[in-house]
């Protein structure tokens, strides 16, 4: 009865701003991918050519490769230094509360920040050779993937730590008395436990792999030649970039959302499957 | 009652939800038939001037002027939001015949304005076949900056190779090479780490290359085929030979070849640190308009004096250039909203004029804005007084052949990023000179 009458109080507030941040513009950006427009109020219908556009975009493509192959060494790289991490500092060493401090802080720093800072450092590192970050978009990519981890790791680690902590410990004294070694305590034992972290971390970190706008947008801003722009940012330029190409931006972004949300989805149900209960 | 309670809660919590929508719009209430004002500013560096104008304009006529400014390289962001909005700006700013084709719909018609009846060479207005749409206020001009301190320097040196005793006297691509080269090696005595200050190549600061630069090749390419002014000529060019490109690369190499900056680490510079350079006295000359005063003169540790503050013209090995003058046009034209209510329009026009032909508002031009003025309103006596301005405006008078700004009828952004990026990858040795060539042309084609 209490929940009836209150159901307006509590859900209303919540249903509005979601109507007005998240749905009115999702649903504005989907109709603006099929028109044509200068601004978001004068659009004309134009049907699917600005998909069409989209993908006779070379740019477009090349942005989407690198963005794969960008998330797949990022995605790998950061789970396992901060499960490795995790583990380090779940053995009770001295200090450890320090070290998940320091680790966690970089994440606390904003993405045009550190891509600055890094771009500082990087460029700082190349000038012995005499050249920058954009020479190469070698360079660039693993300075975005050095960026990645370093700002990703910290976090990933908390949530790992918090899955190892609740991993019972007579489980583990158990593997030890059957005769396990560390090894096959970690891939039989520990792993399993810590499926529901592992799912959560890979959600977060291919997600974000896949966004990535400022870091990028800083650190390289697509230099030399978009060779090193990705996804979100290649949609950023294409929107306000080029005359005429607002509506091929937005049909972008819808193919990006579509891309994001496909994997993510697939990740999920993937790694749910093999979540145990304990 | 306790329903009644629980729906008077939610509908306050959606209230106050819906207030924080809309912060600081103006009360409507006091004057509605007056008309207000919504100017969006183009330039960062006049930003509080403007305001302060506006709180003149406001105790003057008692009209509300809203001045907002849009940082530094996101004009078009912010303006496609703005634009978009209930309460959108009345006066927005297009950069020339490009900006006009994609803000058509959005521009008034100015030909019966006194605004336009101002401009002392109505040519310089952005027409089309209907009317007028963009009304330039300022006229601008750039070229080679030169220390003249540094120059005399090196021309009063006893093993100097070239037979000139002046910076005035340098008339060709020629003679600036020898002593730009010469120069370089006397680097020490002279105390400079560079002749010229950095090429800057960063993301967004390459538009002393892509834009004004590259408008000189241009000019001379379209100027073989017809006399008409090349700001209308190069609109319609659908294709471009880039035949001078020749002339273009002479030009950007010497500028590369005797800089303070290695070239691999010219992609991490800035206009602002060549400007510092140039300011410190690290480097004798440097490419830019007039706007550069304000940055040159507010360098902390300014080693350069005004008066020895001058303009070269860019020399590119072009034939018969002897005669070839400074790049002199703009690319700032006032445009008002169509979409904007009657009265708004009105008070906008009034505004400009005001601002335009009114004694305080021409002391407001000249003397802080320190804009050179296109409008008849001005006298000759009523010019900014500082030295690049003051050599702009002594370069009109010389008999030159001062060029225009052939770059406003450039393709979009996009075209100037290509071939930026170009550029950067031949600065930094991995395509050579026939991959900027390829994409001046291709680009240009795609773009148009």
């Amino acid at each position: 009865m209490a929940l009836k009458k209150y159901f307006p109080v509590f859900v209303l507030p919540t249903l509005a701003a979601f109507t007005i941040a998240f749905a009115v513009p999702f649903i504005l950006g989907l109709f603006l991918s099929f028109t044509e427009f200068t601004t978001v109020i004068d659009a004309q219908w134009v049907g699917v050519s600005n998909y069409i556009r989209a993908f006779s975009n070379a740019d477009f493509l090349n942005a989407l490769w690198f963005t794969v192959r960008f998330t797949v060494v990022s995605v790998i790289t950061v789970n396992v230094i901060a499960f490795a991490l995790a583990t380090l500092l779940t053995k009770g060493l001295k200090g450890t509360n320090i070290f998940r401090t320091t680790f966690f802080m970089p994440n606390l720093i904003g993405g045009i920040v550190l891509g600055y800072i890094w771009q500082l450092i990087i460029n700082g590192v190349l000038r012995f050779f005499d050249v920058t970050i954009t020479y190469d978009p070698k360079y660039g990519f693993w300075g975005l993937v050095i960026l990645m981890n370093w700002q990703l790791i910290g976090y990933m680690m908390i949530i790992y730590i918090a899955g190892i902590q609740n991993i019972p410990t007579d489980l583990q004294d158990a593997s030890k008395v059957d005769g396990a070694n560390r090894w096959q305590t970690l891939r039989n034992v520990t792993i399993p436990l810590v499926m529901p972290s592992i799912t959560i971390c890979l959600f977060l970190t291919i997600t974000n792999s896949f966004k990535l706008f400022d870091q990028n947008l800083a650190l390289t801003a697509g230099a030399p030649s978009k060779q090193t722009a990705m996804l979100a940012l290649d949609i950023y330029n294409t929107f306000y970039g080029r005359i005429g190409w607002e509506g091929v931006g937005q049909a972008k972004a819808v193919i990006f959302f579509v891309i994001v949300a496909v994997i993510s989805f697939i990740q999920l149900a993937l790694t749910r499957r093999r979540e145990i209960e304990q | 009652m306790k329903r009644i309670t629980a729906i008077l809660i939610s509908v306050a919590v959606v209230l106050t939800l819906a207030a924080c929508g809309k912060t600081d719009n103006k009360p409507d209430t006091n004057a509605p038939q007056a008309g207000t004002v919504y100017f969006l500013n183009f330039k960062p560096e006049v930003a509080d001037i403007y305001k302060e104008i506006a709180a003149k304009y406001k105790q003057e006529k008692g009209v509300d002027v809203k001045v907002v400014t849009a940082a530094s390289n996101t004009y078009e962001t912010t303006l496609k939001s703005e634009i978009a909005k209930a309460d959108a700006p009345t006066i927005f700013q297009i950069n020339g015949p490009v900006g006009y084709r994609a803000w058509k719909n959005y521009c008034e018609d100015l030909s019966d304005t006194k605004l336009y009846s101002y401009l002392t060479d109505k040519d310089l207005a952005v027409k089309d076949d209907n009317g007028v749409y963009g009304i330039p206020y300022v006229v601008e001009g750039y070229g080679i900056i030169y220390n003249n301190a540094i120059m005399q320097k090196y021309f009063a040196l006893r093993d100097k190779a070239v037979s000139i005793s002046k910076a005035t006297d340098i008339k060709d691509f020629e003679t600036l090479k020898a002593v730009v080269e010469d120069m370089t090696k006397h680097k020490k005595e002279l105390g400079i780490d560079g002749v010229f200050a950095s090429t800057s190549m960063g993301s967004g600061e390459q538009w002393r290359w892509t834009n004004h630069l590259a408008s000189v090749p241009v000019y001379y390419e379209m100027k073989e085929d017809s006399d008409d002014s090349t700001i209308v000529s190069t609109l319609d060019e659908e294709e471009i030979d880039f035949s001078n490109s020749k002339q273009f690369r002479n030009i950007f190499d010497l500028y590369l070849n005797n800089s303070v900056t290695a070239k691999g680490l010219l992609s991490g510079k800035t206009v602002d640190n060549a400007m510092a350079e140039f300011a410190l006295g690290k480097a004798a000359m440097v490419q830019n308009g007039n706007w550069a005063w304000e940055q040159i003169a507010n360098v902390g540790g300014n080693a350069v004096k005004a008066e020895d503050v001058k303009y070269l013209p860019i020399y590119t090995g072009v034939e018969g250039e002897e005669k070839q003058g400074l790049c002199i046009g703009t690319e700032n034209y006032l445009a008002i909203n169509k979409n904007a209510s009657a009265e708004d329009k009105k008070a906008s026009i009034e505004f400009l004029e005001w601002l335009f032909s009114s004694e305080t508002g021409k002391d407001y031009v000249v003397n802080k804005l320190k804009f050179i003025s296109p409008f008849n309103t001005f006298k000759d006596d009523e010019m900014p007084e500082d030295p690049l301005a003051k050599e702009i405006l002594s370069w009109m008078k010389k008999d030159v052949n001062n060029l225009e700004w052939t770059f406003n009828s450039f393709p979009g952004q996009q075209f100037k990023d290509d071939f930026g990026n170009a550029l950067l990858e031949y600065v930094q040795g991995s395509k050579d000179w026939s991959h900027v060539e390829k994409t001046f042309r291709t680009s240009w084609k795609n773009e148009r």
